[in-house]
């Protein structure tokens, strides 16, 4: 495939891999690579094959769908069964279980949730179908916000009156935050996510090297970009340098997308709190809709059942979106919670930790196979 | 009759035809021996009641364009002659939206779907039933389109459609048109083929590009705003089933990669004979539309449905003239080797990627969903 090949080169992998063995030592680096899309990257090419035992890589809580609260799902299916309302929301979402149930399930108990592939559609249905109301559950770090934004502005240009907007729209940076103020974290340093880099810019994360001496890098999704970052850090490390550096400049502007920034603050302000999956309550880590457009806050036309859903008991998705656990290491991995039928939400995105690796990862003992080699035809 | 209309102008028009009672009886035979038409534009409650609009849709739509002795005898049932020997019976309902999409149409994937269910079994496909559910208000012309499909269809199988049935559901009961075929076909061939035969040491095949029907299918909604120069794919493969047994006696099974794509047909495969699949990503043959569509959805391509490909799993010494036989034919030009059987690992498909990784390439949970967030 054009302008992707070149980014998965097996020769270049393995210089990178070269690389990233001298660069590391004798000594143990403990990566967290934030974004669920890096997480899903590594596993999905293979990466950790060219890396050294004592490069670590554990993931962390960029996953925008994993990091939904379980009662947050409640909430959109309670709007759901409202009379006369049509809920849309990403794929992504429409597995992801709540306290009673996910959106599919609530869809077999006869609620109308539909998928849609960007806001835009969600205010194409609302146009179509003027007798229902059209709320889109909004999800995704500062990526989607952008769009939810425009959306916002396009139906208040318009005059759109039965169209609004759930907001679960998160921010990256205070989620880092709290990962560093973690008691017992022992990170080394971090991969830095790439597509919400686009928006919020690589200078965002200038305090995790200023305030916490961790070396950051901005890293694209293909398999050389997370190599070639890889090195990086690890040449920080071995210089004694923590900085925050971009390896995406192909798409990552250093001060982000000021139009697409203008647009979220124009129609969205922080939460003083919100829950997070795992996480816990992060203050000023989430956005709302501002006062100015509650027209199409869904918060505002519809009562939220708003009740906290605990955690399954055996789940332990809070250590590892913390990068405390790994996928394997969480008691119930692959039996009790499995992709078929998760129990937490780092099983149920492709872009969740425990997701990627049960369905990309789980290969211990099949590395030998591929020795021998398949003629060409 | 109780009451004449005002006037009873009836006697008055009758001498005017200058006919006798028994030639304008003769008159009215004729007409109700014509072959029927249907003159209504969207199909109604009436054409699923069993009453001569039904009569007149059979007639007009399904006989005209499905003629064949069996259907033509109008009995309940296909009285067909066979050899003594083995069959092969199988059963597949298609539900698809849109109805009609670039390369085909739900009445070619009705045809297509039953063929090759059972032409992977080494059989000949024969004779095919065909039951429609349709929906009150879908367009008559619509499913005239969608018969003929079906009728050109099992033309260039080589299959008969010699049994079917006619159902209507009212509106908003259904989604426009299904179809259900069920298929019979002849083991002319002393093979036994299946899953649990392949071992190690095995080569693993497949017959062309994957994917092209459910991308297709994905960007013929609409609601993606992407477009690709993509067709179907849905075609028969009993041909080429028949150059590669013609050809190989050491194949071991043949499965159609429909739903779940050609990494659900591996993991049956592997769990079935208890081994394990190594694939190279390099080897696999994608077409770059299909390739780029994957990447910007976030699926993947080894999950996505074809309808007119299949796996094969055949013995490693007659693999090249196993992918020569394939590519003999015009379906099967792009047919090529995409993996081995393994020892190691049994129960499981592994890939080694385009990086030189290695990674699962596991059964899929539920239907992929686009990644957006």
């Amino acid at each position: 495939m054009r302008f992707v090949d070149e980014y998965r080169s097996p020769d270049i992998a393995r210089g990178l891999a070269a690389e990233i063995a001298e660069l590391a030592g004798d000594g143990h680096h403990k990566i967290m690579e934030i974004c669920g899309g890096h997480t899903h990257a590594i596993y999905r090419h293979g990466i950790p094959d060219y890396l050294p035992d004592n490069v670590e890589l554990v993931h962390g809580p960029g996953c925008p769908v994993c990091v939904v609260p379980a009662g947050r799902i409640d909430d959109a299916i309670a709007i759901a069964f409202e009379p006369g309302v049509i809920l849309t929301t990403f794929g992504d979402l429409m597995r992801v279980p709540g306290g009673q149930g996910s959106f599919l399930d609530a869809n077999s108990r006869g609620a109308d949730i539909r998928m849609v592939y960007s806001p835009l559609d969600a205010l194409k249905v609302a146009r179509r179908n003027p007798d229902r109301r059209v709320v889109f559950a909004a999800i995704g770090f500062e990526t989607t916000a952008p769009a939810t934004a425009a959306t916002v502005l396009r139906a208040a240009a318009e005059g759109i009156d039965n169209f609004s907007v759930l907001s679960n729209h998160v921010l990256v940076g205070p989620a880092i935050q709290a990962i560093l103020d973690a008691p017992g974290q022992d990170l080394d340093g971090f991969l830095g996510p790439g597509h919400v880099s686009t928006v919020i810019g690589a200078s965002a994360y200038e305090f995790v090297a200023r305030d916490h001496g961790k070396p950051l890098v901005v890293s694209g999704f293909e398999p050389l970009d997370v190599l070639q970052a890889i090195a990086w850090l690890l040449r920080q490390r071995q210089e004694g340098r923590a900085e925050v550096t971009n390896q995406y400049t192909r798409v990552v502007p250093w001060e982000g997308n000021r139009a697409a920034l203008r647009a979220i603050d124009a129609t969205m302000e922080p939460r003083a709190t919100f829950e997070w999956r795992g996480l816990g309550e992060i203050p000023w880590s989430a956005l709302a809709l501002r006062e100015e457009y509650a027209a199409f806050d869904a918060e505002r036309h519809f009562t939220l059942p708003g009740r906290r859903v605990a955690d399954h008991r055996a789940c332990q998705c809070a250590e590892v979106l913390t990068g405390r656990l790994k996928p394997w290491q969480c008691a119930v991995f692959g039996t009790v919670c499995t992709p078929e039928n998760p129990i937490g939400t780092c099983m149920v995105s492709s872009e969740g930790a425990c997701a990627a690796y049960y369905h990309y990862g789980r290969l211990q003992l099949g590395r030998d196979a591929h020795a021998a080699p398949v003629p060409s035809p | 009759m109780t009451q004449q209309p005002e006037g009873a102008e009836t006697d008055a028009k009758t001498e005017a035809s200058g006919e006798t009672e028994a030639e304008a009886l003769a008159r009215v035979a004729r007409h109700r021996e014509r072959r029927p038409r249907v003159r209504d534009e969207h199909v109604t409650l009436a054409h699923g009641a069993g009453g001569s609009a039904t009569a007149d849709l059979v007639e007009d739509l399904f006989l005209r364009s499905l003629a064949n002795p069996a259907l033509e005898a109008r009995e309940d049932q296909a009285l067909i002659d066979v050899d003594p020997g083995r069959l092969a019976f199988t059963t597949d309902s298609f539900v698809v939206s849109p109805l009609e999409f670039p390369g085909g149409s739900i009445g070619d994937l009705a045809i297509n779907g039953t063929v090759n269910d059972l032409a992977v079994s080494g059989a000949r496909p024969a004779y095919l039933s065909a039951g429609f559910i349709l929906e009150e208000g879908f367009a008559i012309a619509r499913l005239r389109r969608i018969v003929d499909d079906l009728a050109a269809a099992a033309a260039a199988a080589g299959v008969q459609v010699v049994t079917g049935d006619t159902k209507v559901v009212g509106r908003g009961k259904g989604d426009g048109c299904y179809i259900n075929t069920a298929g019979i076909g002849v083991l002319e061939r002393p093979v036994e083929l299946g899953a649990r035969f392949a071992r190690p040491g095995d080569a693993v095949l497949v017959s062309g590009p994957i994917g092209d029907h459910g991308i297709t299918i994905l960007l013929a909604r609409g609601d993606l705003e992407l477009e690709a120069d993509l067709e179907s794919d849905t075609a028969p493969l009993h041909r080429l089933v028949d150059g590669l047994l013609e050809a190989c006696s050491g194949v071991r099974c043949l499965r159609d990669a429909t739903r779940g794509g050609v990494a659900t047909v591996l993991n049956e495969v592997a769990e079935a004979a208890g081994v394990g699949i190594a694939l190279e990503e390099t080897a696999l043959p994608i077409r770059a539309e299909v390739n780029g569509a994957c990447e910007v959805l976030g699926l993947d391509p080894l999950y996505v449905a074809c309808e007119g490909r299949m796996v094969i799993v055949v013995d490693a010494a007659e693999a090249d003239t196993a992918l020569a036989a394939l590519r003999a034919l015009p379906e099967g030009e792009q047919a090529a080797r995409i993996g081995s059987v393994v020892a190691e690992s049994p129960g499981m498909v592994s890939l080694r990627t385009q990086l030189g990784g290695t990674r699962v390439v596991d059964t899929m949970a539920g239907d992929p969903l686009p990644r957006i967030c």
